[in-house]
């Protein structure tokens, strides 16, 4: 065969194929009808609620379960969903009774038991649970907690009845019912300790939605649960969660209207309010529980004094960097926590978060001035270059010392900078609230030691001001005492608060509602889709 | 012809042996914290770090790391991720799709830069010759990123012809417009080696016998010179369907196709061993193999070159 004739059958078959398929296509749209598709990514583990930090696994197990608290979806305030009533007379040991008639979607019900074996495997040093430290203030957690664990279960943890079980703590923790709307709460079923495998296959949880299927790298479906308890059902028949490697993407797809609900605004549309323009009714806006801020690395003498700290602190210009790059959209910081949070105190930082040229300038020379370059470090894959780059001009133009950008290639390598304390300048921090009260915004942060505290920041002061805060007699106490450890951390100024990002999100033309908490996380119950016309 | 496939299938094995230790190799060596941004704004705790050191053989040297990963892949156990994903499954449902985004690619630059190519080496110099000497020039100075958001950005939000995404299971006109950013530097070039080996193959003592024996003149250009001329395309192809089934990162996540590229860059991004060696020891092979194939055409194409 000659070659023309070859390269002509080639083009001709090719030809063929392309106006079969572009006919092809279309078949299928049943379904559709009754599906809401939501922009995802693969999770970083397994779907196992203890076994689960991040958005993208939280987002399906939010959907899959329900907890002993829910958050409400407009104001964050924590309501009792499975819980029927939580008590305690101390703030140590509670009492939690649970609502009757609740089954997981294999149809076994759930019961005190489920709750007290759920947060023991987390707890357990063995599992590698990634919430492990959510279980840490609970009596008996350093005994299952290590490597080769000397009790098999916590001893705080204590079944009464198949309604009810106690949770006794190491020490008073006053808003301790508040925080147990987290994922890392939900019960598991027996089948998950029977066959864990199988289990994580197909997880069987007690929430709104059951698990359909899943093609890793893809795509998750669920389906809703008809037999769910809890007030807040399923209105729509399926949710559709779908991979998407680039955000942009997503945005794009939700708009043309091949995709129903994006998590995130990409950056350059924020810009201008395009989005707003691109996504009409479908944008959304909430306040959130997300802050950025940039570290001190106290381990580098150069930042021992707190006057340099506050001076850079005060030379950030954030009002012209949020609305030249965020549109306007986010929220210049007064403080760490924001105001969504309960016991949110507006104004807590005063004119040492506030852009103050001359005021900046004035204490660096009375801190005798700064040695050298400062470097502003981030990870160059997590979108912050833009931000990172106006904020190092804003120091440098203000101090008039050589304030630069230099960014690392990953998070990874953030996070191996950090726990290895290999930071030479300002690093940035990404923080995410568990819980809407102010507290998730401190003591993980600042406490001596804490999880969290990559400054290596240690304040007695600051540390006795949260233990107080703890075991104060109510919530409303806790709260205030929580802000007052705020305003010790913040005149110490470890870490500069720079602002809050607001729970953005785009819904396609055919939602008629699909929200997000101030948590940020996906509530499926109110997902629903616009009457066919 | 028997004996140089032999020989060079048997290549492949200290090949694929070097090349997966020196990817294992690398992957372990990118950070000296393998679980640095495992557990978010935090370090992991003790309990994690000790059980995924012993679930991935970590505290072994490097060299048993290796053998033991090797002898289960040797047993088709690629291994899991971190999210507890079969490695083989992520494969099995990424593959197919970057299979079928190259060959919808090579379709296109190997249809059109050779139509593109004859089309000018024949005419000589004029206008057409200028246009794809223009366009070309174009398509090489232009990333593939941008000629993929550019079309995504027309063609799928202002006019909505296309889906700005691929879906999971496209079809071949679904994937038309991907294949087509994706080839259209091969395109660029096919369309000019074409041309050049045309325009010198035109002065060639055998063309111009062939011409004095009388031959039809499609006769002389199909066979005599565009055969001939083929060879350095042929490679050029092949090489390029060989890099194409290694996945396209860029233009894969501009369409948000799921193929091996993705899979590959987020497996090096939250360095999972498991993925990126596996997934590589695959392409490794495929590299090898399409140019095998390269290699033994040359045979068909021209009669002078002889293995054995």
């Amino acid at each position: 065969m000659s070659l023309r004739r070859l390269v002509t059958l080639v083009a001709g078959v090719l030809a063929v194929a392309l106006v079969a398929t572009a006919c092809g296509g279309g078949g299928g749209d049943d379904q559709n009808a009754s599906t809401i598709s939501s922009e995802w990514g693969e999770p970083e583990n397994p779907l196992i609620p203890g076994n689960t930090t991040e958005q993208n696994g939280g987002d399906v197990i939010d959907a899959l379960f329900a907890g002993l608290v829910k958050y409400d979806v407009n104001t964050g305030r924590p309501s009792n969903e499975v819980a029927d009533s939580i008590t305690t007379t101390d703030n140590k040991t509670f009492t939690i009774r649970i609502k009757p008639g609740w089954t997981f979607h294999d149809g076994t019900p759930v019961t005190a038991q489920s709750f007290v074996d759920s947060w023991n495997w987390t707890a357990s040093g063995p599992n590698a649970a990634q919430a492990q430290s959510f279980m840490e203030k609970i009596d008996g957690y350093d005994e299952v907690s290590t490597e080769a664990p000397t009790a098999p279960t916590m001893r705080g943890l204590r079944v009464v009845d198949p309604q009810t079980f106690t949770v006794t703590l190491k020490a008073p923790f006053t808003i301790f019912p508040l925080t147990l709307g987290y994922s890392a709460y939900y019960p598991m079923p027996q089948a998950f300790f029977q066959n864990r495998q199988a289990w994580e296959d197909r997880p069987i949880g007690n929430g709104e939605f059951r698990f359909d299927s899943r093609t890793p790298n893809q795509s998750l479906t669920l389906v809703r649960n008809d037999q769910y308890a809890g007030q807040d059902k399923a209105q729509v028949q399926r949710i559709q969660f779908r991979v998407y490697s680039e955000l942009q993407t997503a945005y794009d797809d939700v708009i043309s209207g091949n995709l129903d609900h994006v998590r995130a605004i990409p950056s350059a549309a924020l810009g201008g309010g395009r989005w707003r323009q691109d996504l009409g009714a479908g944008a959304h806006q909430k306040e959130g529980l997300v802050t950025d801020s940039l570290g001190f690395p106290l381990y580098d003498p150069r930042f021992a004094n707190p006057l340099v700290r506050q001076a850079i602190s005060m030379a950030i210009d954030r009002r012209t960097i949020v609305d030249q790059i965020f549109g306007g959209v986010y929220t210049p910081a007064s403080g760490y926590a924001t105001a969504a949070a309960q016991g949110f105190v507006p104004g807590q930082c005063g004119e040492l978060c506030t852009y103050n040229p001359d005021r900046a300038r004035q204490l660096l020379a009375q801190a005798g001035g700064f040695q050298g370059p400062l470097t502003l470090t981030a990870n160059s894959d997590g979108g912050h270059d833009p931000y990172m780059q106006a904020v190092a001009n804003s120091i440098r133009q203000t101090l008039g010392i050589d304030a630069r950008y230099t960014p690392v290639p990953s998070f990874q390598e953030q996070r191996r900078l950090a726990n290895s304390q290999g930071f030479t300048g300002l690093f940035r921090n990404g923080w995410q609230g568990d819980y809407p009260d102010i507290e998730t915004f401190l003591t993980q942060l600042y406490r001596t030691g804490a999880s969290s505290n990559d400054y290596g920041y240690s304040n007695p002061a600051v540390d006795a001001a949260l233990s107080a805060a703890d075991q104060a007699p109510t919530v409303q106490a806790a709260d205030q005492g929580y802000a007052a450890a705020e305003r010790l951390v913040l005149a110490d100024m470890p870490n500069i608060p720079l602002w809050s990002r607001p729970v953005i999100y785009g819904n396609s033309s055919r939602v008629a509602s699909a929200e997000h908490n101030p948590l940020n996380r996906q509530v499926t119950s109110t997902y629903a889709l616009n009457p066919q016309g | 012809m028997g004996r140089y496939t032999l020989r060079r299938l048997l290549q492949l094995v200290p090949v694929f042996l070097g090349t997966t230790f020196i990817v294992y190799f690398l992957v372990w060596g990118l950070s000296d914290d393998p679980f640095a941004g495992k557990c978010g704004q935090r370090a992991c705790s003790a309990s994690y770090v000790a059980e995924m050191t012993q679930r991935y053989n970590l505290d072994d040297p490097l060299i048993v790391q290796y053998l033991k990963y090797l002898g289960s892949l040797l047993t088709g156990d690629f291994g899991q991720t971190f999210s507890g994903t079969e490695v083989s499954t992520l494969i099995a449902n990424a593959y197919p799709i970057t299979i079928k985004l190259a060959l919808v690619a090579v379709a296109i630059e190997a249809v059109i830069g050779i139509a593109a190519g004859v089309l000018t080496g024949l005419r000589g110099r004029g206008f057409v010759d200028n246009l794809v000497l223009v366009s070309t020039l174009v398509l090489i100075a232009l990333p593939v990123f941008v000629t993929g958001l550019v079309l995504r950005q027309v063609l799928g939000v202002e006019l909505g012809w296309i889906r700005p995404s691929v879906p999971n299971n496209p079809t071949i006109g679904q994937l038309f417009i991907p294949g087509l950013v994706l080839g259209s530097l091969s395109m660029a070039y096919i369309a000019r080696l074409t041309r050049t080996s045309l325009v010198e193959n035109k002065r060639a003592d055998f063309v111009r016998t062939a011409v004095a024996k009388g031959l039809p003149r499609r006769r002389v250009v199909g066979v005599h010179m565009l055969r001939n001329s083929l060879i350095p395309v042929v490679t050029f192809l092949g090489y390029d369907i060989g890099a194409l089934m290694g996945g396209a990162i860029l233009t894969e996540g501009v369409f948000n196709i799921r193929g091996i590229g993705g899979l590959v860059f987020r497996g090096i991004q939250q360095q999972d061993t498991a993925t990126v060696v596996g997934i590589v020891a695959l392409l490794v092979i495929v590299f090898l193999l399409a140019n095998l194939i390269v290699d033994l055409l040359y045979a068909v194409l021209d009669p002078r070159i002889r293995y054995d």
